[in-house]
């Protein structure tokens, strides 16, 4: 009888740690998931502006912008449907470039641009985010991957 | 010529590898002497074989084979010598082979080493591991054959990534696979002893061993590739909780849990059947890892193998393996009878405590890692799961083991005084309160949580000392009686002793840093000058550099602290013409209380440079805690009990897991980390 306290005791705890760590990932999962956006799905529904997403796609060419002290850079992201504008302070990675694929992460201002706070580039040249490749096919202008990524 | 006898030599070593793994089994079930033999001379010579594939490889590196396709894909003979070695396993297929030869060396080892082993045990044990290493050997010469030609051979290499060009990643990779393939070993012993039907203290004496070696390697493995990951990103961040970072941390806490489940197994003969499936699970989650990784299935993973047909091949290995031998438990673990129960308050109660929130954390940080993939195959969306996720389920986990792992630690086995160990602790107690205190009104009672998490950190490092004091008699005792029973200290004691201060070190690094690190965004002139958390760093404008295969602009920043000058810091912005590629190189002065760190951005039409500045608080104490806690596992290694059939520690040799391929990032988010101590104690 003991014996069979004890065990269910064991058994009784270890559901109420695994209880607790569910509870945990769900809330987790409701307050911390970043959905990805590509720029054609912000053209169609408007997030929030308090939302925080990252989109993804081809920077276009001749659109990087860098502020007079350096850090601030402004540049527009395309899938090559719909475009959105992209505003960024700090550092970019070495291997971000116009015309290749970029993720970035932030949410939407009032004025509908674009504020990232964490901007991804492959380490790689021929790489093609994954996201970027999937957005760019869904919007039929797919030519292949460049190499990697898919 | 050479990379043919390499080839030759893989596909000898896969062959014999197959006879490995059936004729030893069916001898040991059949009773025959003569087939149960040919295990042991199979496993040695497996080894040479892969040793001499291993070595072809080699050759063909270090001389710039370019006709050999792997070599002239990753190599340039514009190399450092050291990046021309240690690029043998900065790529897929390379990396695979050093898998293959780490695995095969265990295995020898347990054939040269095993003469203790009860005979049907090794066979079955040695049998198991020649199936895993077989499908290791197909997967490479299926799938990903390193030594396939090239016609015409090119003229130059197209070089390796440089970011792989940096000895804290050439040689994180070898660790990590001697973690990985170290819980092999268990695995095969996990799976040998279902077969047999039989675990008892005396297998358990001999996964340990195994389990720490792998867990020590592991846990170097880890500390490396943050390490790696925080001076040459460039993002001032130690861990991203990146998919590739967790599909090492997932074994490893596995792992852990393993490492602490086994010692109850081998006192008190209980939790066999939850041990077996540990390490059933443990060597799942390293596989899982390495399909992850390889596969190319997640964003932010490694672009390491992206030919789908490897990760189907991964993927297939690991449904058989882990499927198989979960199946097999399902069958056999109910005959595996336990050694009796015991009080919830006691050193195995504690235990199991332990090993509920260890793997509680795995399935938490496995669970995040895989909802991106789960909710896109259900066509749910893409999502990314970031550092949020696990701070806000990790840590909260985490806690209740810190809190217990002292007190677990000075409970006795079978019935624990829980008062008594109250009353050895309350220096320990006394100190964390004080240290938790201290922090909140000097950070003026801001950040609670941080001033709670150096409390923790002090819990661990003073429990585990006077955990210590109390045993050997430090205070009670004569100074020379004292000696004495530190002398006759097993010396598993001691490595617990050693483990758990060192996680101490460890969670006083990662909170100091993660909730104090300052962080400044500057665009800078030359005589600039730009203040940071007390320091001044004066910038005196840039230089053209050049190393052996790439040019640099280098800033100049001088560092001073009133008005005395401490040092100069000369970030870089590297280039390299032959991976046709640039790098960051951040500067970092460290005083070991905190990290000065400075990287330089870009530049602008005003003749400005982008500056990023960091201050990061008890930074380094994270690796050397980390350190601190591999060391107390190579203490409890060389326990003579432990060592009893053991083979002892192979030192780390060349092994490695490739390259990485990593997002660079903005905005460092590092998160709360580390874990379960490690090591057994003395009766």
């Amino acid at each position: 009888m003991r014996a069979k306290r004890r065990r269910l005791a064991f058994v009784v705890c270890g559901m109420v740690t695994l209880g607790a760590a569910a509870s945990l990932v769900l809330a987790a999962f409701e307050d911390s998931i970043v959905y990805f956006y590509s720029p054609s799905d912000v053209a169609e529904h408007t997030p929030p502006p308090d939302r925080r997403f990252r989109i993804g796609g081809i920077v276009v060419k001749d659109s990087v912008i860098r502020g007079a002290d350096a850090t601030t850079v402004r540049f527009r992201v395309t899938d090559t449907l719909n475009t959105i504008e992209v505003a960024y302070t700090g550092v970019l990675p070495d291997l971000f470039r116009e015309g290749q694929g970029v993720v970035a992460e932030g949410q939407l201002d009032s004025a509908g641009r674009f504020r990232a706070d964490e901007v991804l580039a492959k380490h790689d040249e021929t790489y093609m985010p994954r996201e970027v490749a999937d957005a760019l096919k869904e919007s039929g202008r797919w030519r292949g991957a460049p190499g990697g990524g898919e | 010529m050479i990379a043919e006898i390499g080839h030759f030599a893989l596909i000898l070593a896969f062959l014999l590898a197959l006879v490995q793994g059936i004729l030893p089994m069916i001898g040991a079930a059949r009773g025959e002497p003569a087939l149960m033999a040919t295990a042991r001379p199979a496993a040695i010579v497996q080894f040479v074989l892969v040793a001499i594939a291993f070595l072809a490889l080699g050759h063909a590196f270090v001389v710039s084979d370019f006709s050999v396709e792997l070599v002239a894909r990753h190599s340039h003979t514009l190399k450092p010598l050291l990046y021309k070695v240690t690029g043998v396993w900065a790529n897929h297929e390379g990396s695979m082979v050093l898998w293959v030869l780490i695995l095969t060396l265990f295995g020898a080892m347990i054939a040269g080493l095993g003469d203790n082993l009860p005979a049907t045990l090794r066979a079955r044990v040695l049998a198991v591991h020649g199936l895993v290493a077989a499908g290791f050997f197909a997967f490479i010469l299926f799938t990903s054959n390193p030594f396939l030609r090239l016609a015409p051979a090119p003229v130059e290499g197209q070089g390796l990534n440089p970011l792989l060009q940096d000895p804290g990643l050439a040689f994180h990779p070898p660790f990590l696979y001697l973690g990985y393939v170290g819980f092999s070993i268990s695995f095969s012993f996990a799976v040998a002893a279902l077969i047999e039907g039989r675990v008892d203290p005396a297998w358990a004496r001999w996964v340990r061993p195994w389990t720490l070696l792998a867990w020590c390697a592991l846990t170097v493995g880890i500390a490396l590739g943050s390490w790696w990951a925080y001076y040459e990103l460039g993002w001032g961040g130690w861990w991203f909780w990146d998919p590739v970072e967790n599909a090492s941390f997932m074994p490893w806490l596995a792992g852990t849990a393993l490492l602490h489940s086994a010692i109850v197994v081998e006192k008190r003969d209980a939790l066999k059947g939850w041990t077996v499936l540990l390490a059933i699970l443990t060597f799942g989650l390293a596989l899982l890892g390495t399909f992850l990784v390889r596969s190319g299935v997640l964003t932010s993973v490694h672009a390491f193998a992206t030919d789908p047909g490897r990760g189907v091949f991964i993927l297939f290995l690991l449904v058989l393996i882990v499927g198989g031998a979960l199946a097999l438990y399902a069958i056999r673990a109910p005959g595996l009878r336990g050694g009796g129960l015991f009080a919830p308050i006691s050193r195995e109660g504690a235990l199991v405590l332990n090993n509920l929130l260890l793997t509680t954390a795995a399935a938490v940080v496995l669970l995040g890692t895989l909802y991106p993939l789960i909710l896109d195959a259900l066509g749910g969306g893409k999502v990314s799961v970031g550092p949020p996720f696990f701070e806000a389920t990790f840590v909260p986990v985490m806690v209740p083991l810190l809190v217990a792992c002292t007190i677990g630690a000075t409970l006795a086995w079978k019935r624990g005084d829980l008062s008594g160990v109250l009353s050895r602790l309350g220096i320990a107690a006394a100190v964390a309160v004080a240290a938790t205190i201290a922090v909140a009104w000097s950070a003026g009672g801001g950040d609670l949580l941080a001033a709670f998490g150096l409390g923790l950190a002090a819990w661990l490092f003073v429990g585990a000392l006077a955990e210590l004091a109390a045993r050997i008699g430090i205070f009670r005792l004569a100074p020379g009686a004292v000696l004495r029973r530190a002398a006759g200290l097993p010396r598993s004691a001691w490595g617990m002793t050693v483990a758990h201060a060192g996680l101490g070190i460890v969670v006083a690094g990662v909170t100091a840093s993660s909730a104090w690190q300052t962080e400044r965004i500057l665009s800078m002139q030359p005589g600039d000058a730009a203040e940071l958390a007390g320091y001044r760093l004066v910038f005196r404008g840039v230089a053209e550099t050049a190393g052996p295969n790439y040019r640099a602009v280098t800033g100049r920043f001088e560092l001073e602290r009133g008005g005395r000058a401490l040092a100069v810091l000369r970030p870089e912005k590297r280039s390299y013409p032959a991976e046709k590629s640039e790098t960051t190189e951040a500067a970092i002065h460290t005083t070991w209380l905190a990290d000065i760190y400075a990287v330089l951005g870009e530049r602008a039409s005003s003749g400005a440079w982008t500056a990023r500045l960091y201050h990061n608080p008890l930074v380094p104490w994270i690796w050397i805690g980390a350190v601190v806690m591999a060391a107390g596992g190579a203490v409890s290694l060389t326990d003579r009990r432990l060592r009893v059939g053991a083979p002892r520690p192979a030192r780390a040799g060349k092994a490695g897991e490739a390259g990485a391929r990593r997002w660079r990032r903005g905005g460092a988010a590092p998160a709360g980390g580390g874990g379960g101590g490690a090591a057994g104690a003395g009766a």
